[in-house]
């Protein structure tokens, strides 16, 4: 189980250990953690469970397919180079120490 | 005198959304959650789709057990609420546990529509209970619905569908993914017809039919066949259609059995005003089971959403703590049918004019796509709703101009070289 670091918006750094094959969303929504919402399940529909992905795993992100790249046209928080929907990153069993960076708003 | 128990009734999206709420407000201890279901709250959208498309996709939980013990939420699983005495303010629960509660949230949704009151043909001398006494027919509501069909699909060539609506769709496309036969059967003459235009329908029906579905609008069925615990035809007309695998998309109806014995107002749902209250001001609800005021048509209206369960429950947690906010969202939904993805923002006015927006394909500035499009519909001078097919980043920006009362003209609104966007403020 992949241990993975949420740094939210205050600088604080939530710890989570996920089960690799559910999406970053899944896992973080499950416990509860951080300021992901996820709000239409994980179908690309809300922009509710946006991510800043760490620089040194960008390299290491599933492609992106259209949909994703529509809704992040449209998140409450700017878009950046980095930005993604986290329910569409499905971990990975070898993703150990996964950075992401939360936003200030997803609403 | 501490604050009471929270008892809330159903472990839906709503139910689980209140939780997140009270728990956020520091309340998570006060509550108890009340689940029918042998499961903790799921995502239900996936059940139509990924959930059927692989044997392994497994329920995501709304939060996690961990979540729910670490929040001091006290869950009943697999137990019903079975009767409310609301002069003691207490719930009984089928178990025969007892909870006395400060304030109740009915979060009870909606149960799907069995098989119509359709005679039998030739006459039986009695019908099995429909349709979990038949083995062939099937509801998409729960988990378990969701589990018995999936189980289903390896011994189904044909699939038939009764009702082109949501969910009857959403699993048509995706039989029709699994390599199925599938057969759509809707009384109305177009698809989806009381939730979008006929310009949608139309274009729904062009793609699911280009997908190999057989779509038959304007069929009636006037009588079953059964045959064992099989139902083995349906009767359309002087036409028998043999059935092998049934899905039952017929709607659902609010389930407000547990509030009406109660002596709770309900009429299509549990009628609540604009804070969730009931016709018993501490009691509550919320979610697809209410009937409640909507404000951007001012109509009474009962949606079934995942939007309208989320934002119900938010409402709901505000009149519980002391905030009271009237309930104000803006109807948003969504539908997945294979790879079409339908978005709607706001609700479809009965009256008024319709104009299409082209999308911008991506990687062009001008080029268009028949694939990708909204509807835009005004009432007077007002944008009022948009219906928007594989166009999300048109859908999203639809949902902050409706919020925020911005009404582009139409023919400006419709020009696909200016993203809806930049009429925002």
């Amino acid at each position: 189980m992949p241990l993975i670091h949420l740094i939210a918006a205050d600088g604080i750094t939530h710890d989570l250990e996920a089960a690799a094959g559910q999406s970053l969303m899944q896992a973080a929504v499950a416990a509860g953690l951080g300021n992901i919402v996820g709000e239409c399940g994980g179908a690309a529909m809300c922009a509710t469970c946006h991510v800043y992905v760490d620089d040194a795993w960008l390299t290491r992100m599933p492609a992106m397919h259209e949909n994703e790249d529509g809704m992040l046209d449209a998140t409450s928080s700017p878009r950046q180079p980095n930005s993604r929907l986290s329910c569409q990153l499905r971990l990975e069993a070898d993703w150990q120490g996964f950075v992401v960076r939360l936003p200030a708003t997803q609403v | 005198m501490s604050a009471g128990a929270i008892v809330v009734v159903g472990g839906g999206h709503a139910g689980a959304q209140l939780c997140g709420a009270l728990v956020a407000a520091g309340q998570g201890g006060r509550v108890h959650l009340v689940c029918e279901e042998p499961v903790l709250p799921y995502q239900r959208p996936p059940l139509s789709k990924g959930y059927q498309k692989s044997p392994d996709e497994t329920l995501q939980w709304h939060r996690g057990p961990a979540w729910f013990d670490a929040q001091g939420i006290t869950l009943h699983v697999a137990d019903a609420a079975a009767a409310i005495d609301r002069a003691a303010r207490r719930v009984t629960l089928a178990s025969g546990r007892e909870l006395d509660y400060e304030w109740l949230v009915l979060a009870t949704g909606t149960r799907a529509r069995g098989l119509p009151a359709l005679p039998a043909l030739p006459a039986l001398p009695a019908l099995p209970p429909l349709p979990t006494g038949l083995a062939n027919v099937h509801v998409l509501r729960t988990a378990a619905d969701a589990e018995r069909l999936r189980t289903a699909w390896a011994a189904t060539h044909d699939l038939m569908v009764l009702g082109g609506g949501f969910i009857g769709l959403e699993v048509a496309a995706t039989a029709r993914g699994l390599g199925k036969a599938v057969t759509v059967l809707e009384s109305a003459p177009r698809l989806m017809q009381r939730s979008v235009s006929p310009e949608l329908s139309a274009h729904v029906q062009d793609v699911h039919r280009a997908s190999g579905i057989v779509l038959r609008l304007g069929t009636a069925v006037g009588g079953f066949e059964l045959q064992g615990d099989r139902l083995v035809a349906l009767r359309a007309g002087d036409e028998r259609l043999a059935v092998d695998t049934l899905l039952l998309g017929i709607g659902a109806v609010p389930e407000h059995s547990l509030a009406s014995a109660a002596g709770l107002a309900c009429d299509n749902g549990i009628v609540v005003d604009e804070h969730m209250r009931t016709s018993d001001p501490a009691v509550l609800a919320i979610g697809d089971c209410t009937n409640f005021p909507e404000p951007t048509s001012g109509r009474r209206v009962r949606l079934e959403s995942v939007q309208n369960a989320n934002d119900q429950a938010k409402a709901a947690a505000a009149t519980i703590l002391g905030t009271p906010q009237p309930y104000h969202a803006l109807p948003w939904f969504w539908s997945e049918q294979g790879a079409l993805r339908l978005q709607m923002a706001g609700l479809m006015p009965a009256e008024g004019q319709r104009h299409r927006r082209p999308s911008v394909s991506p990687g062009t500035t001008t080029g268009t796509t028949p694939g990708s499009f909204s509807i835009l519909h005004y009432a007077g001078a007002r944008l009022v709703c948009v219906e928007s097919v594989n166009a999300p980043v048109d859908h999203m920006a639809a949902r902050k101009l409706l919020e925020q009362g911005i009404h582009p003209p139409p023919d400006q609104a419709c020009d696909p070289a200016t993203p809806l966007k930049q009429f925002l403020a």
